[in-house]
């Protein structure tokens, strides 16, 4: 830890793009352990979510039944670990039938002492969602 | 999970006769197999008695795990704990003096999660 220090610390902007379902691959599981270690190491890190991919944020989710982890608990934790932006693709909500309403809350808290939390889940068009991976300096797919 | 492969004694606690699995580190492999009995046996092996301060870190790690089924690494550990237990004890100088090899790895492993993701 603190020889890393002395080097000067690089801070890139990571957007990890998730595009599957929650279940049936391991995608969504592997893309939230890279972006929790992204984050652990102090990287810019935000998420997107589009094609089957919004489904992992979607509310009363239980893998039990299939023996597989729960993917759905650990979006709540992504604020503490510093992590505040959860970009959706809105075109890709309504062709799956899917209103907001039908995702999670995930929140993270203010900045800066002031007490409160602010909605991560950022519901954004096509296009918008283009110009999200372009502001970011490794867009990772999973 | 369960595995096929029958636990192997070098790899597992022994509480009052029953075979707890760990890993090669000495995480528990089922999260669920850990009682406070286990977390004593757990502590003594990295050589530290259980006081009120660590029970208190070690409880608020499991009841983390409970909700968000993550491990926090220590920067998000000292975080967390500041808001449920106050700015005295989410401090990593604090913790540090409680779990001097590293408050996320040692607290975790005596709380019975995974080792914390990042942590290296």
């Amino acid at each position: 830890m603190s020889d890393t220090a002395i080097a000067p610390k690089i801070i890139k902007k990571f957007l990890y793009v998730n595009r599957k379902a929650p279940y049936g691959t391991i995608y969504a599981l592997e893309a939230l352990e890279a972006v929790l270690i992204g984050a652990a190491f102090d990287q810019d890190v935000s998420l997107a979510f589009l094609d089957d991919g919004v489904f992992q944020l979607t509310k009363g989710q239980n893998a039990r039944a299939i023996g597989m982890k729960t993917v759905s608990p650990a979006f709540g934790a992504l604020g503490d670990f510093g992590v505040t932006r959860l970009y959706v693709e809105a075109e890709s909500l309504a062709e799956r039938g899917l209103t907001r309403d039908d995702l999670m809350i995930i929140t993270h808290d203010f900045e800066n002492g002031t007490t409160g939390e602010v909605p991560s889940i950022i519901v954004v068009d096509r296009a918008r969602m283009s110009n999200v991976m372009a502001e970011h300096d490794i867009v990772l797919t999973f | 999970m369960t595995t096929m492969r029958p636990p192997d004694a070098a790899q597992c606690y022994d509480l009052n006769g029953a075979a707890i699995e760990h890993d090669e580190e000495g995480y528990l492999v089922d999260v669920a197999a850990w009682t406070p009995e286990l977390a004593l046996q757990i502590a003594t092996t990295e050589c530290l008695v259980m006081d009120d301060e660590r029970w208190d870190v070690v409880r608020a790690l499991r009841s983390y795990y409970e909700i968000y089924q993550v491990a926090p690494p220590i920067r998000v550990l000292v975080k967390v704990l500041a808001k449920t237990l106050g700015p005295a004890k989410g401090n990593s100088d604090y913790l540090y003096r409680l779990f001097p090899e590293g408050p996320a790895k040692q607290a975790c492993k005596i709380a019975g999660l995974p080792k914390p993701t990042g942590c290296v």
